[in-house]
């Protein structure tokens, strides 16, 4: 690992003005130090933002929309019973992710701006415009089983890994930001980037910008008895996503009135398509409709290497996800979250 | 820039200079303070071998960096026993949870902490579930499962022994 100077800022200000370009805010470290182990994040100065106050609240605001600090910790988000009963597919997605220990360590924040697993992102040694722009892409013609169907260029073919983030994206979170120059926020639709010719550009967060919050708008709420996360993963556990869903519905006399659906694992962002959304409104729930919209969700789906399989697989994913959201969040956190094993109960369940 | 942190380190407070801040906290255990008891196995969080508690709560020792620990609480596997063997270590012996013994510190440190955040009861799919941030590469986990069923119903009793 490269050395670095450690800044322990003990405000929001002093933090904001301690950052210089080189510099990368720490916040549980789960993903930047493993990164800077591995060689391929080399930042001159850490700032720790872990003593900055008032980042650890998970709050009802007066409009009835709900703020999650950004120091929150994964554990601690899933765990808030108020918020898992409000939110259910977030909390299911969360506890989706990573292990115990991770989710103990790591940040709201940090998991909105963890990097990309592409193992080539990862290798210093290997071509990746995504970690030095222009340098090529090792993906292309490497291992890329698991990369992008949806949303990629020939600069990158990276997916986004993140669980938090895909179900963020189904209720339309906004991200709160503080920079020198102030407040803004970005609506999590808008927050990660696609590659295009400019794959180093993640986030729409600018240089030296810090996330200080995540909100989520009242009406989210209102989907909490039909929200469901399922991930398909190659083992039962601690395993990223192959495929993921996001399926939030509100039902009206046994109708969808409403429906919300985001994919994870398929593109360098949360992938969410109106129409899919708009076509289940209105209807009985029922295969044949979950199957139109799961193909209204993958609509330009192509494989970007040895991945033609992953948009099959994604299409079966919003089926499956679909129809688990109509038949209502179960009354208590399944034994496996998100896992398609998850419904039976007890030993059988486990393979 | 030399750093010098307060830690309480199984009990006992320790004053630790630092002089690199790219020390992770296994890597003060194992190398600088004589506890080799946590172990390093990936070093990348990948297989939970370097499982400790801060401040009550279990993490991969090896993604933490030590400068930023100020002041906390850390207990390691050393730390478990007070004379008589933490009700884990026990059930861990009992219901044969290991083979080679290089993961089992790690997911002794894992069940306590699992234990103590309450979510898993004595369901072995929410155990399996809950421990699966430590990979045991001799697959004990049928044993591992077990034991920590048995730990969660001993320290249930215990608890309703104390308040009694
Ligand atoms: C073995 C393993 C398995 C995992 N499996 C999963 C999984 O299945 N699903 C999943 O979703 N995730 C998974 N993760 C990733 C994990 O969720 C992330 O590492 C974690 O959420 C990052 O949070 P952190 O606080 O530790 O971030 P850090 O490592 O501290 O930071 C990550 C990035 O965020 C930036 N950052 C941190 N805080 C802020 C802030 N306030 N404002 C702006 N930028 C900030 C940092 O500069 C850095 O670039 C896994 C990780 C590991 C190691
Ligand atoms: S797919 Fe993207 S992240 Fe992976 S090597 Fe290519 S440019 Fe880098
Ligand atoms: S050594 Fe820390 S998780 Fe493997
Ligand atoms: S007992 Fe050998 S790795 Fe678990």
């Amino acid at each position: 690992m490269k050395s670095f100077d450690l800044i322990q800022p003990a405000t929001i200000d002093e933090a904001l003005a301690a950052w210089q370009p080189g510099a990368s805010w720490l916040g549980g470290g789960t993903n930047l130090v493993d990164l800077m182990k591995a060689g391929a994040l080399q930042p001159d100065t850490v700032i720790d933002v872990n003593r900055l106050p008032g980042l650890r609240e998970i709050e009802t605001l007066s409009d009835g929309a709900t703020r999650i600090g950004a120091l929150v910790s994964n554990a601690e988000l899933a765990s808030d019973m108020e918020f898992a009963r409000s939110f259910p597919a977030i909390a299911e997605a969360v506890l989706s992710g990573a292990s115990g220990q991770l989710r103990n360590a790591a940040t709201v924040a940090g998991n909105l701006m963890q990097r990309t697993r592409c193992a080539y992102f990862q290798d210093p040694n290997a071509a990746c415009n995504r970690r030095e722009p222009g340098s090529g892409c090792d993906a292309r013609a490497g291992e890329n089983a698991n990369l992008a169907v949806l949303g990629w260029s020939d600069a990158c073919i990276a997916t986004s890994p993140s669980d938090l983030c895909v179900s963020l994206a189904a209720l339309d979170a906004v991200v709160e930001i503080r920079g020198r120059e102030g407040q803004r926020e970005i609506a999590i639709a808008d927050f990660h980037l696609l590659p295009g010719d400019t794959p180093e550009r993640e986030t729409a967060l600018q240089p030296g910008e810090l996330i200080v919050a995540v909100r989520l708008p009242a009406e989210a709420r209102q989907f909490a008895a039909n929200a469901r996360y399922l991930k398909v993963r190659e083992r039962t556990s601690f395993a990223f996503a192959v495929a993921s869903c996001a399926a939030a519905l509100q039902m009206e006399g046994g109708r969808i009135s409403k429906a919300r659906l985001a994919l994870g694992a398929v593109a360098a962002r949360p992938w969410r398509v109106a129409e899919a959304e708009t076509l289940l409104a209105g209807h009985l729930p029922d295969t044949d409709l979950f199957a139109r919209a799961a193909d209204a969700a993958l609509a330009g789906a192509s494989p970007s290497g040895a991945n033609a399989w992953k948009i099959e697989l994604a299409r079966r994913t919003v089926i499956r996800a679909l129809t688990l959201a109509a038949a209502g969040t179960p009354a208590r956190m399944p034994a496996l979250p998100a896992s398609p094993f998850g419904e039976l109960a007890g030993e059988l369940a486990h393979v | 820039m030399p750093l010098s942190i307060n830690l309480t380190i199984n009990g006992g407070a320790r004053n630790v200079a630092l002089d690199d801040p790219r020390v992770t906290l296994l890597d003060l255990l194992r190398e600088r303070l004589a506890l080799p008891g946590t172990k390093k196995g990936c070093d990348r969080g990948q297989c939970g071998a370097c499982t400790v508690l801060v401040n009550g709560r279990r993490v991969n020792s090896c993604l933490t960096l030590a400068a930023t620990l100020d002041g906390a609480e850390i207990t390691t596997i050393e730390g478990l026993s007070n004379g008589e063997l933490h009700p884990v270590q026990s059930a861990f012996i009992e219901n044969d949870a290991f083979q080679c013994g290089y993961c089992t510190p790690g997911q002794i440190m894992s069940a306590v902490g699992l234990i103590m955040e309450g979510s898993a009861g004595d369901d072995p799919e929410r155990i399996r579930e809950g421990m699966s941030g430590n990979l045991c590469r001799c697959a004990a986990y049928h044993g591992i499962t077990l034991a920590v069923q048995e730990a969660t119903r001993r320290m249930a009793e215990n608890r309703r022994e104390d308040a009694a």
